[in-house]
């Protein structure tokens, strides 16, 4: 009874910690948590705003109205005989998810520094519980993004997906890797480093138009200077999108090749971003 | 057996802190860190530390918050953790939280820990009282079906029924840090650890969490670590304590002489050496003593005694003897006059084997705070001993008026009256 107690410690709080170091058990532990924050962020985000969750749609059918004038009228980029505006929509909507997990992890640790010096919980909760709730907004985009496909279709276009819509769930989910990958990335730095704060608003906006969004990948081969092209192909996001476009308006293309690329590179990012925010959590409160 | 085992044992924590702002060294020292680990070394900027004196000027940008700090606690324990400010006792309540890591050193545990917020940290302000009761029990690791098992409990315990549909930020403070403080007093931890949180809310509230406190350690067992600067309810509640100082361990022990260490290595208490006493001293004031029921403190609503012992010319006992003496406060404003010469109860000096003057107060009628006793000695018709700021007292923290609903601050009042109030 006695010569085993030093083993029945149920856990140790240490200066050494190991590389890679993560404990499922706990977050099971906490998922009523995850789910009170995702509930959270729906109900309170849009109180005390008069059009409320009315901004989830009006957001993305401006930025498409915009695309379409600048990208498709005055900049003559072919679409594939698709609608530019359900073109742009559609990059547009996958873009945004994107976006927004990024940009509401990027700041876990300054945003929740009260909650965080006061409490612990597997911090790992905030940032997923970001990309959750996201969920929803993207679903609701999704809507209006239907909306237009039926509109475009009753109005004689010709588009239909094609079979790769199987693979729907997939593409977001490599999309909410990479966004919380990325995200839980700089949340780790900018406790240490505030510069990168600014440069996600911007770097954000830069990273659009090297992701394919507003543009089909083969105009982006055929045009840009052999680096850049390769920059955009290569980019996980615009392989990400092309591959979105594809599967519901058939347009552009797909391989199989590229998506187990994309699908490897989303991993190793969500992994890396993991790893890092979880080596910086322990020590954050002292630095940020 | 189960009840004396240890749950937690802590091992040479260290923590070290970076002075100064963060900025351009980061960088440098960052990268200098991580050269070192991956070739193996030791952190260089771990030798370089200094203690962590807020009041001395020192040499190096690191400090130690806390350094080897090494304890025990054993299941069932109320460990009270005292110290002035700055000594480190958040620091460890957050690394034993888990809400930063020790720099080294390790913290083994057998149960849970769970920290009493401060007010309501994580209330969401948008939504209503029973949500965030959910929001808050589920932070601190609550399950929600344990939540919602024991949801009226915390609403009752709260005082906030008729609030619980409405969003917090509707609340008064004082109502939120009652929200807070219900929800994790139900919680159920191994360990609680609790910071400083009865230093908010009104008297009937301290009162009920020093009890919830007390029922937390007491009926159920479970381990309490608490920290606070009230020293009554520190002794009221725990059994061990652990002094820190610089953060250092300075003492361990029970709570009782805890506190007299405490008290007496940082009171301001105590005879002023720098005093000089005038007079013809014929006769003199050997000693000051004061008598309370709490032995060494001296706290608000207490009775208490004061006595004067005189030695000298014992003849002059019976000729006029007069004795005065003043309590000010620490800005030499006069508080309080007494004088032998009023209400003489019994008379018998230089009659009996100890010639001493005593004055009884039935309650300390001085609030908490630090004061200074100066006395003028007469007899024959002369001063034989005047001595001004003589001694230094501390006056604790103590119940003066028995039914209270506030707390009564120095602010309000620094002297306290008895009255009654009818309407």
């Amino acid at each position: 009874m006695k010569e085993n107690l030093d083993d029945k410690w149920l856990y140790t709080i240490s200066s050494k910690q190991s590389l890679f170091q993560l404990n499922f058990k706990e977050i099971w532990r906490y998922r009523d948590l995850l789910l009170l924050f995702v509930k959270r962020d729906i109900v309170t985000v849009y109180k005390q705003t008069i059009l409320g969750p009315l901004w989830y749609v009006i957001q993305p059918l401006f930025t498409s109205v915009i695309f379409t004038l600048i990208f498709n009228n005055l900049g003559q980029i072919k679409t594939g005989g698709i609608p530019p505006f359900l073109f742009n929509l559609a990059g547009i909507t996958l873009w945004n998810y994107f976006k927004e997990c990024l940009t509401g992890t990027s700041n876990t640790f300054t945003k929740n520094q009260n909650i965080f010096g006061k409490v612990y919980f597997p911090r790992v909760i905030m940032p997923m519980s970001v990309t959750i709730s996201n969920l929803l907004k993207f679903v609701i985009q999704l809507g209006i993004f239907a909306a237009f496909y039926v509109y475009f279709v009753a109005m004689g276009h010709d588009i239909t997906p094609n079979v790769n819509v199987l693979l729907f769930p997939l593409y977001v989910l490599m999309m909410a890797l990479l966004g919380l990958g990325l995200g839980m990335l700089l949340s780790a730095m900018t406790t240490k480093y505030r510069d990168l704060n600014i440069l996600v608003g911007f770097g954000v906006q830069l990273l659009m138009y090297v992701s394919a969004v507003p543009y089909p990948l083969e105009e982006a081969k055929l045009k840009f200077p052999k680096v850049v092209a390769n920059l955009v192909e290569y980019n996980p996001l615009s392989q990400i999108i092309e591959g979105f476009r594809n599967m519901l308006l058939d347009t552009g293309m797909f391989s199989l090749e590229k998506l187990l690329y994309t699908f490897f590179i989303s991993l190793i990012i969500f992994l890396f971003g993991l790893l890092i925010f979880n080596k910086t959590e322990k020590s954050f409160i002292d630095t940020v | 057996m189960v009840q004396s085992d240890i749950i937690l044992k802590a091992e040479n924590i260290s923590k070290q802190y970076r002075l100064g702002v963060i900025g351009t060294g980061t960088l440098s020292h960052d990268l200098n860190r991580w050269w070192h680990t991956i070739r193996g070394k030791q952190d260089p900027y771990l030798k370089v530390g200094e203690t962590n004196d807020r009041g001395t000027k020192g040499e190096s940008q690191y400090v130690w918050a806390l350094r080897n700090i090494t304890f025990e606690v054993k299941r069932g324990e109320v460990l009270g953790i005292i110290g002035k400010n700055g000594a480190g006792k958040s620091t460890l309540l957050k690394i034993l939280s888990r809400v930063t890591g020790p720099t080294t050193g390790e913290i083994k545990t057998k149960g849970r820990i769970a920290s009493l917020l401060e007010v309501g940290t994580g209330f969401h302000p948008e939504m209503t009282g029973r949500e965030n009761i959910f929001l808050n029990g589920a932070i601190l690791g609550m399950t929600k079906k344990e939540i919602a098992s024991k949801l009226d409990e915390i609403i009752e315990f709260s005082g906030c029924e008729r609030y619980i549909d409405t969003p917090v930020k509707r609340y008064s403070s004082g109502m939120k840090v009652r929200l807070a403080f219900a929800v994790a007093a139900h919680l159920e931890p191994d360990i609680l650890v609790v910071d400083e949180v009865l230093a908010v809310g009104d008297a009937e509230f301290q009162k009920k969490a020093v009890g919830k406190i007390q029922d937390i350690s007491r009926g159920e067992g479970r381990t309490v670590l608490f920290v606070s600067h009230n020293m009554a309810a520190v002794k009221n509640l725990c059994s061990k304590g652990m002094v820190l100082d610089n953060g250092e361990i300075s003492f361990t022990g029970g709570i009782e002489d805890c506190i007299n260490h405490y008290l007496k290595k940082y009171s301001y208490s105590g005879v002023n050496k720098n005093c000089i006493k005038k007079g013809a001293k014929n006769i003199i004031v050997d000693n000051v003593k004061f008598m309370s029921n709490k032995k060494t403190m001296i706290a608000t609503g207490e009775p208490l005694e004061i006595m004067f012992y005189l030695k000298g010319d014992m003849n002059l006992l019976k000729n006029n003897l007069r004795l005065d003496f003043k309590i000010d406060d620490i800005y030499k404003n006069r508080i309080a006059w007494f004088s032998s010469s009023i209400n003489v109860v019994k008379k018998n000096i230089g009659d009996s084997q100890e010639n001493k003057i005593v004055f009884k107060l039935k309650k300390m009628p001085l609030n908490v705070g630090q004061y200074s006793l100066s006395y003028v000695l007469y007899a024959n018709q002369e001063i034989q001993e005047n001595a001004q700021e003589y001694l230094n007292f501390d006056v604790l923290e103590g119940v003066y008026y028995n039914n209270s609903t506030i707390n009564i601050t120095p602010k309000h009042s620094q002297i306290l009256l008895d009255y009654e109030v009818y309407c």
